[in-house]
């Protein structure tokens, strides 16, 4: 019978002791600790999402990175066109303006020589006339050293002098 | 099988003596051998030696209106003495083992008993263990920086079962309310395992069947009432005192009485169940023990072979009952968090 009849004297002991055990762990113990794994498991929680957060992130920082380099390289292949293109220019340019200057200097060059020419022509035109006349003068000289050959020219010279006069 | 005869050969050489001592005895009175072992007593009883008791005895405290208060130690009162108007009340009387005032016309009455039993010390000493032991742990949490350090050395041991209790069991059955309940039903549940598991070891200041008393399991039992009574939510009571049926059945209230009755039973299933299983397990193991001393007069060869039966047999209980307090701690826990998120249910909309 005393097996299922509780004493109180276990039962008031056990109420305290139960009690004492309850309060101490109540307000010391178990808060503690189960604070401190939820504050945990919030952690790794929070973690796990912050990682997930970079990863996307990343992601989209590499395929951003991709877009760049793809419109870079676009870049670059514009301006290097762009540059043969300008560098063909010039090059063109260039050589139309030489070939003009050196027409104009070839022409330039033909008139010089032609006005030299002619200036040589005329001057060994004036030296021959020149010439000539000394001759003339040096020939005529010697075929009238005597008086009778100059008879005979001025007589030749009357006769000619009259037959052009008579026709 | 060679090694287990190894192990169990010097158990059997150790108990030979034994049948030449029973002889001398009177027989063997295995309901008195059980019943001094389950219930509760004035003295810790450690061991016989060539007949003679080794006990510890303990403090006898008695308020009676005649004698008022007395406080003193159990040895004044073995064998029947009388000691400041009090003694033991032998077999045939009422009160049978327990302290009683003797009154001037000779007749007995029964005091207001405070003693500290063995289950009270039993009681002290588990509760001061777990209480040291949480005490550390939760130190442990308090020193150490949990987002940077795994736990070490006593909270790596109890973290996982704090939170399979917290997160397993509380916050699942009570939903989210749980925060307020856990810290009693952690503690509900680490005082039983402690005590449960405590009754199974066989040496002082362990062994005293503490659980598997009722009066123990009555007062958690009324604690667990108290936490489900005391916090329930307008819902929980519109349920049992005018719950949705039809009104002849409210207005002569059966249903509200049928309800409280059980608010009642429900703490009430929770004390015999511990009760009950724990008592067992130590009938269960005692009885398995008590076949050594039983067939102690049958010749050493039955009284042998059965030795070794009954150790085996006592170690599997042993086990079982590791398990079985465990289970009932567990059990106890799930239970009680039960009743209370019952008390929590919000009603459902339609």
């Amino acid at each position: 019978m005393s097996l299922i009849t509780p004493s109180f004297g276990l039962l008031f002991w056990m109420v305290l002791i139960f009690g004492t055990v309850f309060f101490l762990l109540a307000k010391f113990g178990f808060p503690v600790i189960t604070k401190s794994v939820e504050k945990r498991s919030n952690h790794i929680e929070e973690s796990l999402r912050k990682a997930e957060e970079a990863q996307k992130k990343l992601e989209s920082l590499s395929q951003e990175q991709a877009a760049m380099i793809e419109q870079t390289r676009l870049e670059q292949g514009r301006i290097l066109k762009e540059a043969a293109e300008a560098r063909d220019k010039i090059v063109a340019q260039a050589k139309v303006q030489a070939q003009e200057e050196a027409d104009k200097i070839l022409e330039h060059a033909r008139i010089e020589i032609a006005a030299e020419r002619e200036s040589a022509v005329r001057e060994i035109r004036s030296q021959v006339a020149q010439i000539s006349v000394e001759v003339a003068e040096k020939i005529v000289r010697k075929s009238l050293e005597t008086p009778a050959e100059q008879a005979a020219l001025i007589d030749r010279m009357v006769d000619e002098a009259s037959q052009a006069r008579k026709s | 099988m060679k090694k287990l005869l190894l192990i169990f050969l010097p158990v059997l050489l150790m108990l030979l003596p034994l049948p030449a001592r029973a002889e001398e005895e009177a027989a063997f009175d295995m309901q008195k051998y059980i019943f001094a072992h389950i219930q509760d007593s004035y003295e810790w009883h450690i061991t016989d030696i060539k007949g003679k008791t080794i006990a510890i005895p303990l403090p006898v405290i008695v308020w009676s209106k005649t004698a008022g208060f007395h406080c003193f130690s159990f040895h004044h009162l073995e064998e029947g003495e009388c000691y400041e108007g009090f003694r033991i009340a032998q077999e045939g009387e009422s009160y049978e083992g327990k302290v009683v005032e003797v009154m001037p016309d000779g007749s007995i009455s029964r005091p207001v008993d405070i003693s500290i039993t063995k289950n009270v010390v039993g009681l002290m000493f588990d509760a001061a263990l777990l209480v040291l032991l949480i005490l550390l742990c939760a130190r442990w949490y308090r020193k150490h920086d949990v987002l940077k350090e795994k736990p070490t050395g006593i909270a790596a041991f109890f973290e996982p079962v704090i939170v399979m209790i917290n997160d397993g069991v509380i916050k699942d059955v009570i939903g989210p309310e749980y925060k307020k309940f856990s810290p009693y039903l952690l503690t509900a549940f680490f005082f039983i395992l402690i005590n449960n598991l405590m009754g199974i070891v066989p040496i002082i200041p362990g062994g005293a069947n503490i659980t598997g008393n009722i009066a123990v399991t009555a007062v958690l039992a009324i604690f667990t009432f108290l936490m489900v009574n005391l916090f329930g939510n307008k819902h929980y009571y519109k349920e049992i005192f005018w719950p949705d049926v039809p009104v002849f059945l409210k207005a002569f209230p059966l249903m509200p009485a049928i309800e409280i009755l059980g608010t009642l039973t429900k703490p009430f299933s929770l004390m015999i169940r511990l009760f009950a299983n724990m008592l067992a397990g130590h009938i269960m193991l005692l009885s398995a023990i008590a076949v050594i001393f039983l067939t102690a007069k049958m010749g050493p060869v039955i009284n042998g072979s059965l030795t070794l039966v009954s150790v085996a047999f006592g170690i599997f209980l042993d086990v079982l009952e590791v398990l079985v307090a465990c289970i009932q701690a567990y059990v106890f826990t799930m239970l009680s968090a039960v009743f209370i998120g019952l008390a929590h249910q919000h009603p459902e909309h339609e």
